[in-house]
């Protein structure tokens, strides 16, 4: 019954939230003089195959990034600068796996290792301006994400060739791709052969936060920091390390594309998704398997948006509200579940304690 | 009514006049400095008054953003969300411009602003909601919602697209009449420190928008307004010490309300300085990520108006030199910058601080080399200016700072220790 509760209210607060942005989206489309009633008919309509290997793609990218936000959110580490990470990490990564210095599948690992380095790097010099000088890690991995945009594209013009509109890198040699698993014979689309990737950064997740010592100090930080440094926590290690986590998992949100479709780095690279894993993650609580709820909603979200201007002829960027609302309703309605519950287990202290019954059991 | 936690009467101290006095020379060294340079590099943008015009302009947004961060920060609330109001204000400006002229306008942005501050405070001081964390989710709703009404209000106008308003009226501007040819002839004649100076003047006496009138008036406003009255003192202890305020009888979340919904009009009033006065209309994306760079004149400011607007020329400049002649003239500011270093470090060196030393006249040397191997700096670099200065000016000044005591922190009435 107590579990039961708990679990109800658990749930609770995401379907309120998701229930008040849809109030809202529809109001703001009466606002803008659109027809509500297509609009839902649209984004509720079951999606075609097509859609929906795009929304498991999307969803594995989404993961990632909210996984690398979600490490330093844990212990109260604002990294806002995955956007700026996951940018350097593809590129240094594009670069390394085209120059071929190992032959098949051994270029990838390494390559994979590589943007983790750069992700981890480009993540450290925020970590090391934390630590050393004070500064908040929230304004210095903004300024970074706007200097990576420009440092790569800067590098991109030294190392990377004109092809049509765009500039792109060397490509990388073929035995070193990761073939798409085909879903559906009628899908033009395969699944990413690397959303294993994002399964098993989910499970290494979780395994750390909760079976080990670094993940249990992380947790303590977050929680309350002077007890974790009364407990023998060095918390500017801790910044450092998570930061670096953070910036090495953010490395890992380039690759399924790298290695599966686009085979190099280009300037029109999908931007956004940092940002976006930073909403995935609050609205999945920091949780492994709430930020995979999380990125499967912002993806079913984005990819049923697509046709909504040719088929209900509202702009697509409605959608953009839509999930900004549901971030900031899910954590609103977060606090109030916290508040109701500490209301509730504080009336159970209290009736445990007036009652003549043995009252030691009481742990709350 | 008086409220005297410790913290809030040490900020209560008038600046010393030995501070003020300081100020001034650090000007008089920094025009000093730039003089010469120009002089000696020829790169003679660095102090024209068309960059040093731009540079203000620059500034004002970058200014009103930081003082509404300064709003919502000195009553305890981070606000993050900064630039999502921002974004909102260019929406407020574009529309409400392009229908009702420019004070409307502004008037317009300010509301637009206002509401986001309004969302950010019901979220963050009546719900408790980590400030970061809706600071994050405003801004993403914020740039959803004005890319999406953009859309709405501004297709099928005259000149209007998707992503873009009509072109728009500018504020009006203002030129003292004799002064303004004076100056300008003052300044052709490219005099070392004469001409610079009346560069200066120029600025000032020259095409002057009414709306950097406006900003300063607000800028200064609240240095009155939040230091020198019993309102700006309640809403700076809730900031330093809300359950103290509390038991004194302020209404704490009445005056974090009304700091943060303030706080979100001031950033929307730097959004409309950005499409009226900086551009000429409301686009998509126009912010650029000022509304960050605001926080962090702020910071740089101490959390003090003099300090941002400081911090925020700054930013302004060295975005105005990247845009005017950009490859020459941030290759000059490089040697300044280098100069500073090395002159940073011989101190560092004298007041037996090594480590410092070594690592300032490191970076110091490599920009110096950099500069003396090269004629330009490529407009990828320019562009990464203003950010890279930002993360230097933290790294250098961060650690004289102090922000309110509860800035960031949750509050919840009746929960005092």
């Amino acid at each position: 019954m107590k579990t039961l509760q708990r679990a109800g209210l658990a749930l609770a607060a995401p379907v309120l939230a998701l229930v008040v942005a849809g109030i809202i989206t529809s109001l703001v489309l009466v606002a803008a003089g659109d027809d509500p009633a297509a609009f839902w008919e649209t984004m509720l309509a079951w999606p075609e195959n097509r859609s929906l290997v795009n929304i498991i793609n999307e969803a594995s990218v989404l993961y990632l990034s909210g996984l690398a936000a979600a490490i330093g959110f844990r212990m109260n580490l604002f990294n806002i600068g995955v956007e700026g990470q996951y940018r350097v990490a593809t590129f240094v990564a594009a670069y390394f796996a085209a120059q071929a210095f190992l032959p098949g599948y051994l270029n990838t690992v390494a390559t994979i290792l590589v943007a983790m380095l750069a992700g981890a790097a480009w993540a450290g010099i925020a970590a090391l301006l934390r630590v050393t000088r004070g500064v908040s890690e929230v304004i210095s991995t903004i300024m970074l994400n706007a200097i990576a945009v420009s440092l790569v594209a800067y590098l991109l013009r030294k190392v990377g060739s004109r092809e049509g509109q765009t500039i792109v890198t060397d490509t990388v040699p073929q035995s070193g791709w990761i073939p798409g698993i085909s879903l559906f014979r009628d899908s033009v689309t395969d699944m990413y052969g690397l959303v294993f990737l994002a399964v098993l950064a989910g499970i290494g997740f979780s395994v750390l936060l909760n079976r080990t010592r670094f993940g249990f100090d992380l947790r303590a930080t977050g929680h309350s920091e002077s007890a974790a440094v009364a407990s023998g926590v060095d918390v500017k290690r801790m910044v450092i390390y998570s930061m670096l986590l953070s910036g090495a998992v953010a490395g890992l949100i380039g690759m399924p594309n790298l290695f599966g479709v686009s085979h190099n780095y280009g300037s029109t690279i999908q931007t956004g998704i940092g940002f976006a894993g930073i909403a995935v993650a609050l609205l999945g609580r920091n949780h492994p398997l709430g930020i995979a709820a999380g990125a499967l909603i912002f993806a079913y979200l984005s990819e049923q948006a697509n046709p909504l201007g040719i088929l209900a002829g509202i702009s697509p960027e409605i959608i953009a509200v839509t999930q900004g609302v549901v971030v900031l309703c899910v954590v609103i309605a977060y606090e109030v579940v916290r508040r109701y519950r500490n209301k509730l287990e504080q009336r159970a202290v209290a009736e445990a304690l007036e009652a003549p019954g043995p009252s030691k059991e009481v742990t709350a | 009514m008086t409220v005297s936690a410790p913290e809030s009467s040490a900020a209560l101290v008038k600046p010393t006049a030995a501070r003020s006095y300081r100020i001034w020379i650090y000007l008089a060294v920094l025009v000093i400095a730039l003089s010469t340079t120009r002089i000696f590099t020829g790169a003679d943008d660095i102090t024209s008054s068309g960059t040093l015009r731009a540079a203000v302009i620059a500034a004002i947004p970058i200014a009103l953003a930081g003082l509404g961060g300064l709003w919502s920060e000195r009553a305890g609330v981070v606000n993050i969300g900064l630039e999502g109001m921002m974004i909102l204000g260019t929406l407020g400006a574009g529309y409400f411009t392009y229908h009702y002229g420019v004070w409307v306008g502004l008037l317009g942005a300010a509301v637009f602003g206002a509401v986001g501050g309004a969302l950010h405070a019901l979220a963050t001081v009546t719900f408790g909601v980590d400030h970061i964390v809706s600071g994050v989710a405003i801004n993403i709703i914020a740039l959803g919602v004005a890319s999406f009404l953009a859309e709405a209000l501004f297709t099928g106008l005259p000149g209007g697209g998707p992503t873009q308003s009509p072109s728009l009226d500018r504020p009006p501007t203002i030129s003292v009449p004799g002064l303004s040819g004076w100056t300008e002839s003052l300044e052709d004649k490219g005099w070392f420190l004469v001409s610079d100076l009346a560069a200066l003047l120029n600025v000032v006496v020259s095409q002057l928008s009414l709306f950097t009138l406006v900003a300063l008036v607000l800028i200064f406003g609240t240095g009155w307004l939040l230091w020198r009255t019993p309102f700006g003192l309640r809403l700076r202890s809730c900031g330093e010490s809300p359950s103290a305020a509390e038991t004194l009888g302020v209404n704490v979340y009445r005056y974090k309300f009304v700091a943060v919904t303030m706080s979100g009009a001031l950033a929307g009033m730097g959004g409309a300085f950005l499409a009226l006065v900086a551009s000429s209309g409301y686009q998509n994306g126009q912010t650029g990520g000022r509304g960050y760079i605001g926080l962090a004149a702020m910071i740089f400011g101490n959390w003090r108006p003099t300090g941002l607007l400081t911090g925020s020329l700054i930013f302004g400049y060295t975005d105005a030199a990247r845009l005017r002649s950009g490859g020459e003239s941030v290759h000059a500011l490089l040697l300044i910058l280098s100069v500073a270093l090395l002159a940073i470090a011989v101190w560092q060196l004298v007041r037996g601080a090594r480590l410092a030393a070594v690592l300032a006249a490191l970076v110091g040397g490599l920009g110096l080399t950099w500069y003396l191997r090269t004629d330009t700096i490529p407009g990828d670099f320019t562009q990464m200016t203003p950010y890279v200065m930002t993360l230097l000016v933290l790294a250098l000044a961060s650690q004289q700072l102090r922000m309110p005591a509860a800035d960031g922190q949750r509050y919840r009435r009746g929960e005092a220790g």
